[in-house]
């Protein structure tokens, strides 16, 4: 497994590879989830060629989704589910290409650049609005999700036909009014994968797109280590004191969520080439839930979540949302049991976080308050 | 007089004002185009009836100081397995809605009494805790409806004869007995007295809840705990009370809302039912600390009558059915206003 060991259990002095409680402890939740995994493989019966290559495809197809949630956690914001926002500018700019016809890699890279300033946008007012929610960022976020979806469907079902004008039979709806409720992706449709995918062992790779999430995650953690990265992390360990340093508090947690935003819309552009069609009105709604429940499954709290959390989180979580329908089909004969299972873990996993996290926040409240008492 | 009429804004809250004002433009507009308007007040007023008490179930949650129930769903699936072992046992008519509410309730209170002791331990995440523990609810609920111990051929997939079916009928159980309950006319516009008159029913016992001794303790509770506690009042308690009566009246407004719609809906149906009913009381006037029955009744109204008239009325003048999105604006758009203001919905 990886290496995610604290550096303070090295400065204890103790051999902290044969600690295992302390490894238990601390990866407590991906262990359970490896556990799960395996166990619902075997049963499931799975062909190993076969379920690797959908984990390997489902790695690059979200990774960069999974991702795009790591600075607001650093930020002290908790779980972004505003990202289905920048997934949302991911989807217009999607549409738009496909609209003018550019093809190919240029017209995924336009897609991206198009979806970068409407995710920003969109971010920055996402920031301000939490900014006047603090302490409860994570139901505003997804009330936020919710309310930036019923905007997207106003525009895409009503205003773009009359007023934007679109002039094209295959993305309208056969009224004239609003885009239609799968659009054919066709050109920008596995643009990045095809480019070089060698097929290793049974199992087709997509380096490109896995390259471009790498190269994500060193971006990420380069920027975690400038001044910038220093305030986000000051801003989230204690505002109140992050506003003394002189940081400015607000702005922080707006750049925050403007990086989150636009990383999100080009993870949802990753995830729409490789899947190659477009729910106009479906495929952003999951994102949020999906890519936070694969966050927390890799053992990350709403506090802390590292890149390896993330990559470790979404390897785990695919693997069991492939394998929980065959597991429930083989165990129950019933596969609806195991496509309710897998909606159930992801909903419970976010539901036992966000628990344990509210409940460690006033254990260490009161443990605190207590030191206070003693030292009077 | 310019200070008179900014008091009067105030004291109603712009939030009413532009809801009201909409509700005023779409009657407008339905006169206009010659659509039948006690026939839209009619439907608005059924859906005011079918929601009121899934509405009410915010009240005892936020006055105990535990905030918006997002939590709903626990109740909500309470109520339906009530529902489901009065159908299971074929009882009809009156007995069998009130067997359902009869067997609602019990389990309704176990389930409000876990509920009220995970939120306890989660206090200040109560609305994120219990949005997540809904869903995953309902989920959980999802695999017990496929492998429920029911019999009764009219439940269960005619192929298979194993799970409950999506969508169960109800008409020959309880299906309606309280819309079609002492119906009078009023200038053309069709009450159910006893539709409504069980939610104005369940509105009034929950006022006088509010003036018994317990009521008025959590009142206190929830206003000012450390004042609460100092005049011997057990906090803790008192919002478990809040959560399990909440609980309760969601298991109840469940059962109600289905004999007016005539369907008992399962699986993922009642994963979103938390957030209408959010949006209502908030558009009602109530905020994150403080809610009345007036801001049930008010929300109720004028949120169900939007809901209910934008869409017929709208597809006059636009195109394609703009009153699902519109619900999805507003009441978003409600809770957003609610949750980034100290004062909340006013």
């Amino acid at each position: 497994m990886t290496n995610m060991t604290d550096p303070k259990t090295v400065e204890s002095g103790r051999s902290v590879s044969l600690d295992v409680r302390r490894i238990i402890a601390t990866n407590g939740v991906p262990i359970l989830f490896l556990a799960l995994s395996i166990t619902m493989a075997l049963v499931a019966g799975l062909n190993v060629t076969f379920l690797l290559n959908e984990v390997v495809t489902r790695l690059a197809r979200n990774s960069l989704l999974v991702l795009s949630l790591l600075i607001p956690v650093t930020a002290g914001m908790g779980l972004n589910f505003g990202i289905v926002i920048g997934a949302m500018a991911g989807q217009g700019a999607a549409i738009a290409v496909t609209y003018w016809g550019v093809t190919g890699v240029r017209g995924f890279l336009l897609a991206c650049l198009l979806s970068t300033p409407i995710a920003a946008i969109a971010g920055w007012l996402a920031g301000n609005v939490l900014n006047r929610a603090k302490g409860r960022e994570m139901i505003t976020s997804m009330i936020l999700g919710f309310f930036a979806n019923g905007i997207y469907q106003l525009i895409f079902l009503f205003i773009v036909g009359p007023i934007i004008p679109l002039n094209d039979r295959r993305l309208l709806l056969p009224s004239g009014i609003g885009v239609r409720n799968t659009v054919d992706l066709i050109n920008i449709a596995q643009s990045l994968d095809k480019i070089w995918r060698p097929v290793i062992g049974g199992v087709r790779i997509p380096v490109v797109t896995l390259l471009i999430s790498a190269g994500m995650c060193v971006v990420i953690g380069f920027l975690m280590k400038t001044k910038m990265g220093q305030n986000l992390r000051a801003v989230g360990q204690d505002m109140h004191i992050a506003e003394v340093m002189g940081i400015k508090v607000d702005k922080t947690r707006i750049i925050a969520m403007i990086l989150s935003t636009v990383i999100a819309g080009w993870g949802q552009l990753i995830f729409l080439q490789n899947i190659g069609t477009l729910n106009t009105y479906n495929s952003h709604e999951q994102v949020g839930m999906f890519s936070i429940a694969a966050l927390l499954v890799g053992g990350a709290s709403t506090r802390r979540a590292t890149i390896w959390q993330a990559i470790v989180g979404v390897v785990l979580f695919h693997t069991l949302f492939v394998v929980s329908p065959l597991a429930g089909q083989r165990l129950f004969g019933v596969p609806q049991i195991g496509e309710y299972f897998r909606v159930f873990v992801a909903y419970g996993i976010i539901a036992v976080a966000l628990a344990l996290h509210a409940w460690q926040g006033r254990q260490v409240r009161r443990r605190a308050a207590e030191e206070a008492m003693l030292t009077e | 007089m310019t200070l008179r009429l900014r008091r009067i804004v105030e004291n109603i809250g712009i939030p009413r004002l532009i809801i009201a004002g909409f509700l005023l433009i779409i009657f407008i507009t339905a006169y206009i185009t010659d659509m039948s308007v006690p026939q839209l007040m009619t439907d608005s007023l059924v859906r005011v009836g079918m929601n009121g008490i899934l509405v009410l179930a915010m009240v005892p949650t936020i006055s105990c100081g535990v905030g918006l129930n997002f939590g709903l769903p626990l109740g909500v699936l309470s109520g339906l397995v009530g529902a489901l072992i009065s159908m299971e046992r074929n009882l009809k008519g009156f007995s069998g809605l009130f067997a359902a509410i009869g067997f609602a309730i019990p389990i309704a209170v176990v389930v409000g009494y876990l509920y009220a002791k995970l939120l306890e331990s989660v206090k200040g995440q109560e609305m994120m805790v219990g949005t997540y523990v809904g869903f995953s609810t309902v989920a959980v609920m999802c695999v017990f409806w496929l492998l429920a111990p029911f019999k009764n051929p009219e439940l269960i997939w005619a192929i298979g004869g194993k799970g409950l079916r999506f969508t169960l009928t109800l008409g020959n159980h309880f299906g309606k007995v309280l819309n079609e309950f002492a119906v009078f006319q009023l200038f053309g516009v069709k009450i159910s007295a006893g539709l409504l008159g069980f939610f104005l029913l369940f509105c009034l016992l929950i006022y006088f809840f509010y003036k018994t001794k317990l009521g008025i303790a959590m009142l206190a509770a929830g206003a000012n705990p450390v004042f609460a506690r100092s005049a011997g009042i057990d906090v803790r308690s008192m919002k478990a009370v809040g959560v399990v009566l909440s609980t309760v009246l969601a298991a109840i407004g469940i059962i109600i809302y289905a004999q007016s719609y005539g369907f008992l809906q399962l699986y993922m149906a009642p994963l979103m039912m938390a957030f209408p009913a959010v949006a209502a009381i908030l558009i009602g006037g109530a905020s994150l600390q403080k809610a009345t029955i007036s801001n049930v009744i008010i929300g109720t109204l004028l949120f169900q009558t939007l809901l209910t008239t934008a869409l017929p009325v709208t597809s006059r003048v636009i195109q394609g059915d703009i009153s699902e999105v519109a619900r999805l604006i507003i009441s978003n758009g409600m809770i957003l206003y609610a949750l980034t203001r100290s004062t909340g919905g006013k």
